[in-house]
């Protein structure tokens, strides 16, 4: 596989939230709008691209037995340095007033550590390639989590709020249903069907 | 053997970068939770020339818990306003902190959420201000801090009626301790 497809594979044939179907908690649990799906997907890729690089790096020198700890120790760890380094570095409010980017995610970076895509990759692709395309893997995928949760972000928020990117279409409650936990399955499964019909009929 | 030497290796290494992480990025946290809190006093009080994070001291909850940090805001020797950082548990996650400002009539004069956990995109609006401006400039004397179904005069958050309460127990946690303790100036 050439790097190029080791890239765009995330995208669309691996995606791993309409595909892989993995890391389904944040995926439901933060894409109450476009930003905020967008925000988490963002702050996994990093994640995912760091932690991919390390654990191609250390791959080698683990006994099969115990790698899972480690790899979980491993990405726990970046996930903290986010933390901390988002809590230090983004974390002044705009001169209006406006929630500063870690109050934004603050409340997601936690989550990326029970994240199975992080894992997954760590477990199905780092372990077994090079540092460099163990990076390409975690940019691509992280890149297509973020989409997917983008698209699904805004499905929710245009359903639920009325609104795209926090911007009010119309002004009304919207349906309620599509902002809380049974709307997020709702328009997940939907959004599956759809994208699996595309991929059989071609 | 092996298996548990690089065990410890690998949390080893990881401990000792968190560590490192923490110790320079300690600082820098401090500073920018300093500047959040300053800028939450500053919108919620009439403009002063002390700087209240100095003068701060602490007043008893009038039903217990937790105490509450008083902000006085003076301009000269005169007491202007007061921010005080009130929190209620009442929330649909908990805990919400918020710091609202009295003037020294004890009317509203603004609030500012410092931390909530509530559903994204229900509970969350109690930050826009179609919900939380409706506070300011009321007098709690007159104006009944409990959401229009318990017989109040709030407007709840359609569908966040929980975090609608918790938010006026908060407010109404702030005014009563402040009434019962402070004010004395």
């Amino acid at each position: 596989m050439n790097n190029l497809q080791n890239f765009t594979k995330g995208f669309f044939k691996e995606n791993p939230v309409f595909v892989l179907l993995l890391g389904l908690c944040p995926t439901l649990g933060t894409t109450t709008s476009a930003i905020n799906g967008m925000g988490m997907g963002l702050a996994t890729m990093v994640v995912l691209v760091l932690s991919n690089m390390a654990i191609a790096l250390i791959a080698g020198a683990i006994p099969s037995k115990v790698r899972i700890p480690s790899y979980i120790v491993v990405i726990a760890s970046f996930v903290t340095i986010v933390d901390l380094l988002m809590a230090a570095y983004f974390n002044t409010p705009g001169p209006n007033g406006e929630l500063s980017l870690y109050d934004n995610l603050g409340l997601f970076i936690p989550l990326i550590v029970v994240n199975c895509i992080v894992l997954g990759r760590a477990e199905a692709f780092a372990s077994k390639n090079g540092v460099g395309a163990s990076a390409i893997d975690g940019l691509g995928m992280g890149l297509g989590f973020a989409m997917a949760l983008t698209i699904l972000g805004a499905i929710r928020e245009l359903l639920g709020s009325y609104a795209i990117f926090g911007i009010q279409l119309v002004k009304s409650d919207g349906m309620l249903v599509f902002v809380l936990a049974p709307g997020a399955f709702l328009a997940l499964g939907y959004l599956i069907a759809l994208l699996n019909k595309i991929r059989t009929s071609k | 053997m092996n298996m548990v030497v690089t065990l410890l290796l690998v949390t080893l290494l990881a401990s000792t970068a968190l560590a490192f992480v923490y110790q320079v990025t300690k600082g820098p946290k401090q500073a920018a939770d300093d500047a959040k809190k300053n800028f939450a006093i500053k919108k919620v009080t009439p403009e002063f020339d002390n700087e209240p994070g100095k003068e701060a001291y602490r007043i008893a909850s009038f039903d217990g818990g937790d105490s509450l940090v008083c902000y006085p805001a003076k301009k000269g020797d005169h007491m202007v306003g007061v921010a005080i950082e009130t929190w209620t548990m009442n929330g649909f996650s908990g805990l919400i902190r918020i710091m609202v400002g009295f003037d020294t009539t004890g009317n509203i004069i603004n609030t500012s959420v410092l931390e909530q956990k509530e559903t994204p995109g229900l509970g969350t609006k109690m930050t826009e201000p179609f919900f939380k401006d409706q506070f300011n400039g009321k007098n709690p004397e007159s104006f009944k801090l409990s959401v229009k179904k318990d017989g109040g005069d709030v407007d709840a958050i359609t569908a966040s009626t929980i975090t609608s309460r918790a938010f006026c127990d908060a407010v109404t946690r702030a005014y009563n301790s402040y009434k019962k303790g402070g004010n004395n100036e």
